[in-house]
């Protein structure tokens, strides 16, 4: 009884936690199958304890080449959409033009089509226009359904910012360049940084279109699905702990900057 | 329309704004001294912020001109004209603290060392320990300090103010007013005030130009458009007024007599705008403080020559310093009077018989030809107003 009562007070905390579990587990799956010396090809069923994958993460041929490739595909496909997105997103916000109506619907259509669907009539599309199937075009799919979900972002923030903010600048000197880039960007920033994350994160880790339109060239998921079918070293376990745990550092980092700020701020004002 | 043209003068002439068949801003003469508090008085929609944003430079007139001075600034962009704007949801840069806040317009001037500046404009608006919080960190009028501030360190020929006060409550806005008053004697800039709040308006500026549906109705100061209002919407709009409708029964060189509900009234010839003959009609008016109210019983202790209204009291609302009669009678229904709580008479309950007496000199006559009601709207019960906002003046809840 006193257990029950227990969880009783703090079923949002042990719901909370179990959630998290649930979440966390597949990663940490992952991170631990990566010190795995694993019997045969497959790393599938815990043998002993090794950290040979560990120091030697590109010990298999074409691992890290397709990480590598998937990395500044990623690159380039977050900076072509975020700058084209955040364009057609202040567009869409601030102008009234022709054809308003479609382009804010059909900006939708990626995002809500099958991905399969997309990669195939990309891969139509660029065998008839007799463009050669590698880098560029991977490059050119990615851009397009990521510009989606840019535009989404950012037009959420640019549609709940006080238009006023700008007429205040422009009423205090600020020409339409300044005004943009002191007031305007900055407060747009956080829609366009989440827009360019989410960018980043569909771009790296997509597989559909990507296999598609690839031809022989070989992206890090590719090298990953196309590996599953032949053996999995555990090198490929290295390479996704490695990526998972570069990923919390950048939020811990960014968290305690923000609260180094914070508490800077708070100094600085107790002693003034 | 007020005092003559010189070197720092706003000057609007024909101004007018159109937003497709709807006129915002009917053409428009206008010109605000240098150096005075001028206020801009409407109810919203009035056309009165379209106004003020033409001056800015936000808003292009679709005609006539703006001039500063002797400089025509009606091309001229928002960021090259010398004047600035407090904001009515105060729009102060959310990711820049109060500092950078109140530095932007001396940064974007090109100013290189604004810090003494700064550090100066904060303390007028008493905000030196506030300079690195962001906007958000602070109380309302703390934010209307910060823009004031912003807009002040320009040192701009003139200052526009678009209902900065609106968002505040009642005690910080009559603070605030105060503040505003005081700041502006101190830097001797031209003030341009829109608001909706008569009685705001009253207290800080020295000429007031009532608005209404794209039209100045009325300009002049304070005491003036009250005491003398030219139309029913500005008798109405500030403060309250009484007006009955009467017909004339002869007009002499100095006093008018008018018949109203079987009661004659006298007009001081000089306060009727419009030509009375016998037979013409009038509106009559009177405001409720300078009405008294005496019990039928007595009617002989009311002094000779005032004019007379008999009535039944319907409402006395008891608030303290004064209590407000509601008095119907054949002259008009629902009429107002503020009376101090000096020797108050007991009998003067709902449905006492009553004599509702003012001075002469206090009458005043507006031509008949307009809305009786017009300006009364803003509280949407227009005639029991007074008594329904507890105060002797009406409070415009917007």
């Amino acid at each position: 009884m006193a257990l029950l009562a227990w969880i009783r007070r703090r079923l949002v905390v042990v719901f909370g936690l179990l959630t998290l579990a649930y979440l966390l587990l597949p990663n940490v799956v992952v991170t631990v199958f990566s010190f795995n010396d694993p019997v045969g090809r497959f790393n599938y069923s815990w043998h002993a304890f090794s950290t040979d994958a560990w120091s030697d993460p590109c010990g298999v041929s074409g691992l890290c080449g397709s990480l590598a490739l998937s990395l500044q595909l990623a690159l380039w496909a977050t900076l072509a959409a975020t700058v084209l997105g955040t364009l057609i997103a202040f567009a869409l916000a601030r102008h009234r033009f022709r054809g308003r109506g479609a382009v804010n619907s059909l900006i939708f259509l990626p995002m809500a089509m099958p991905e399969v669907v997309m990669a195939a009539s990309l891969l139509t599309l660029f065998l008839n226009t007799g463009a050669r199937l590698g880098f560029w075009t991977v490059l050119i799919a990615h851009i397009t359904f990521c510009l989606s979900f840019v535009v989404t972002a950012v037009k959420a923030r640019v549609m709940s910012m006080d238009p006023r903010l700008e007429q205040a600048a422009q009423d205090l000197y600020a020409g339409p360049a300044q005004t943009f880039l002191r007031v305007t960007l900055p407060i747009a920033w956080p829609g366009i940084a989440a827009g360019a994350l989410l960018a980043f994160a569909l771009s790296f880790d997509d597989f559909i279109i990507t296999n598609f339109t690839a031809g022989s060239t070989v992206t890090f998921p590719m090298y990953v699905w196309g590996s599953a079918q032949r053996g999995t070293p555990v090198q490929i376990n290295v390479v996704g702990t490695a990526m998972f745990l570069v990923a919390v550092l950048v939020v811990v980092v960014s968290m305690a900057v923000g609260n180094g700020r914070r508490r800077m701020q708070e100094m600085t004002r107790k002693q003034a | 329309m007020t005092g003559t043209p010189s070197g720092g003068d706003v000057r609007l002439s024909g101004i007018s704004r159109v937003y497709g068949d709807f006129t915002a801003v009917h053409p428009l003469d206008l010109t605000v001294p240098e150096g005075s508090f001028f206020a801009l008085l409407g109810a919203s929609g009035c056309g009165k912020t379209t106004t003020l944003r033409m001056i800015a430079g936000l808003e292009e007139p679709s005609t006539g001109t703006v001039h500063l001075g002797d400089q025509d600034v009606t091309r001229l962009p928002a960021y090259k004209r010398p004047v600035n704007t407090v904001f009515q949801s105060y729009a102060l840069f959310p990711h820049l603290d109060v500092f950078e806040n109140v530095a932007f317009g001396l940064r974007r001037r090109g100013v290189r060392s604004v810090k003494r500046q700064v550090g100066e404009m904060l303390d007028l608006v008493q905000l030196g320990e506030h300079a690195r919080r962001k906007p958000h960190q602070l109380s309302g009028g703390q934010q209307q300090r910060v823009a004031v501030a912003r807009a002040l360190i320009n040192h701009p020929r003139v200052l526009l103010l678009d209902e900065p006060l609106g968002a505040l409550d009642l005690k910080l806005r009559r603070r605030m007013q105060l503040e505003l008053k005081r700041i502006q004697t101190e830097v001797g800039i031209t003030f341009i005030h829109v608001t909706h709040d008569q009685e705001e308006a009253m207290a800080m500026a020295d000429t007031v130009a009532v608005m209404n549906a794209g039209r100045v109705e009325q300009l002049g100061a304070p005491a003036d458009l009250y005491e003398n209002p030219a139309t029913t919407f500005v008798a109405n709009f500030l403060g309250t007024s009484n007006l009955i409708e009467a017909e004339v029964v002869s007009a002499a060189t100095d006093e008018i007599l008018v018949r109203a509900g079987g009661d004659t009234l006298g007009v001081p010839a000089e306060r009727c705008p419009v030509p009375a003959a016998a037979g013409t009609r009038l509106l009559v008016g009177v405001r409720p403080e300078k009405a008294a109210l005496t019990h039928a019983d007595e009617t002989d202790r009311i002094p000779d020559g005032r004019n007379r209204v008999t009535g039944v009291v319907t409402e006395a609302s008891f608030l303290g310093v004064s209590t407000q009669y509601l008095v119907n009678s054949p002259a008009g229904l629902g009429l107002a009077v503020y009376a101090q709580n000096v020797d108050r008479d007991p009998r003067l309950a709902p449905g006492a018989e009553v004599v509702l007496h003012w001075s002469r000199a206090h009458t005043f006559a507006l031509d008949a030809a307009q809305d009786i009601d017009a300006g009364t709207e803003t509280l949407g019960t227009a005639d029991v107003s007074g008594t329904v906002a507890g105060t002797p003046v009406k409070e415009d809840a917007g």
